[in-house]
């Protein structure tokens, strides 16, 4: 065993990881202050440590800005009360939290998040296979949203999680089929690949457009987020899969949401916006410097924050769609259309060669 | 009445052009908030909202123009009051009189439970003496529960001075009318 591989994908796995639930935590903030600004509304703006008021400009400031806001939220979680109810299945009501968060969680494994720092990829894994492992992982993600359905032992959770398997069977065919044009174009599965194939040719969004709206709104679908969150739709169903779980269990669903999200809007900026690639100033090429590393581990993170933006935007944009909607667009529309895009690109492909 | 359901045209079922105005109207609304200062909540505690001329909120005890109790200790308000959260003690054969000419008594103690009363205003509407009134506060908050019973002195303070209504006056000169009989229009 090469000691040296195993202490710096250990450290590259804690950093990931750090990052990947602090992002987590403030999506969640901004959740809450895009979706007040929606809503003509100012968002979470109270919550400081005490000796917030004491610093003279940063500290208020930073108070409206709701910084604070995430902590508060992560220690309400924490000193709330695990409530077991009497009727839920005890072992599968434990398990479920924790298959809902591991496969949000192992899924950014392949994602090459900047170019190199020292002699270090960035990336956790580097696949050949990279794409095919994170469709493994992300159909994985349903099986906790079915678990903690089923545990709960009353209606609504359980008709949470049926629409929730059928809604991920349906848009799952859909992501699948949408990004074997990105691949026919590249050429390779492994995504470093991809990124290096888009810092010579530009971004894939360009070449495969019809791609990426697919790979969206099934990426929405993916996430459980508005306008497809049937399996949690609080209007019709309480809270959905987790109306039966609270405190640390409900908070891991929560975080498993946002690290799907985070998950897929990583993804996207790896095959269709150019990864940790800018077109200019050399920031195409690996880096040479720590400096240079840092920037454009920076870049990855600042598109995939935009694409996140724009989930949240269109979240507090849309009404639900009705579940026979869901499925009609699943497979009589999009499906289809993948299909259609797979030949397109493929005969375009061949004509050109 | 039914009305028949268009057909959806081609650039409808799309859903697009639906989209791109939803992205819009939301982009306005957030675009207002945060550059045009539009929003539409007010930041209580520190911001307050102008209440209303004829706002119910708790009720108080009023004093007359010459600052004496026009509660003549009657207790009508306290059997009408729906979740009997007044509690009035009349002064008794011996007890204390009013502290002005025309009435009777007045109560020795008066009692209303913040906590008990529902601001249904029937005590103001029952009262014969326009003695309680249900004035402005809407926040009442206290740190116990017998904090939140208030007392004569209380309710008589926070209730302050109402010289717009003065019912002995306009009764003594409607007295004075009635002497001199064919009323003068």
């Amino acid at each position: 065993m090469d000691w040296n591989f195993i202490i710096f994908s250990v450290v590259k796995i804690a950093v990931a990881i750090g990052v990947l639930h602090a992002i987590a935590a403030y999506a969640v903030l901004a959740e809450r202050k895009i979706s007040a600004w929606i809503q003509d509304r100012v968002g979470p703006n109270r919550v400081a440590p005490p000796f917030m008021k004491y610093i003279p400009v940063l500290g208020p400031v930073l108070t409206r800005w709701g910084i604070f806001q995430p902590l508060a939220d992560g220690l309400k979680f924490m000193l709330k009360e695990d409530f077991t109810p009497a009727g839920v299945h005890k072992a599968y009501f434990w398990i479920a939290p924790a298959v809902a968060i591991i496969p949000s969680m192992i899924v950014i494994a392949v994602i090459p998040f900047g170019s190199v720092m020292g002699h270090q990829q960035m990336v956790i894994a580097n696949l050949n296979v990279g794409i095919l492992y994170t469709f493994g992982i992300v159909s994985l993600g349903v099986y906790g949203i079915v678990l903690a359905g089923y545990a709960a032992n009353s209606k609504y959770p359980f008709l949470g999680g049926i629409r929730s398997s059928a809604q991920m069977i349906s848009y799952e065919i859909s992501m699948g089929m949408s990004v074997i044009p990105v691949f026919l174009i590249a050429g390779a599965l492994n995504l470093s690949s991809v990124i290096a194939w888009q810092a010579q040719h530009g971004w894939l969004v360009i070449y495969a457009p019809l791609s990426f709206i697919i790979f969206l709104i099934a990426g929405f679908a993916e996430t459980n987020r508005l306008p497809f969150d049937l399996p949690e739709a609080e209007t019709e169903l309480v809270g959905g899969y987790h109306t039966e779980y609270s405190s640390m269990k409900f908070a891991l669903f929560f975080l498993a949401e946002y690290s799907n999200m985070i998950a897929a809007t990583g993804m996207m900026t790896t095959l269709f916006f150019g990864g940790w690639t800018l077109p200019f100033w050399g920031l195409d090429q690996p880096a040479h410097s720590i400096g240079i590393a840092i920037v454009q581990i920076l870049i990855f993170l600042a598109k995939m924050c935009a694409l996140m933006t724009v989930f949240i935007w269109v979240r507090w944009m849309f009404p639900r769609f009705r579940y026979d909607q869901l499925m009609d667009l699943g497979w009589r529309r999009f499906v289809p259309l993948a299909v259609v895009n797979i030949l397109v690109t493929a005969i375009v492909l061949w004509a050109i060669s | 009445m039914i009305v028949n359901r268009r057909p959806l045209t081609f650039w409808e079922k799309l859903y697009l052009p639906a989209i791109m105005g939803g992205l819009k109207v939301t982009m306005r609304h957030a675009w207002r908030t945060l550059f045009a200062g539009k929003k539409v909540t007010m930041e209580y505690p520190e911001q307050k909202w102008a209440v209303p001329p004829d706002y119910r909120g708790a009720p108080y005890l009023v004093r007359d123009q010459d600052g004496s109790t026009k509660c003549v200790s009657c207790q009508l308000c306290e059997f009408v009051c729906p979740p009997k959260a007044i509690k009035i003690i009349p002064p008794g054969p011996a007890g204390q009189i009013a502290d002005r000419a025309n009435a009777e008594k007045m109560p020795r103690e008066f009692e209303i439970n913040m906590l008990r009363c529902i601001y249904c205003g029937m005590c103001q509407e029952v009262c014969p003496e326009e003695a309680i009134f249900l004035l402005k506060d809407y926040s009442i908050t206290g740190q116990s529960r017998q904090e939140l019973v208030f007392n004569k002195e209380k309710l008589l303070a926070l209730g302050g001075v109402h010289p717009g209504i003065q019912k002995w006056k306009h009764k003594a000169e409607e007295a004075k009318e009635q002497e001199n009989f064919p009323v003068k229009v």
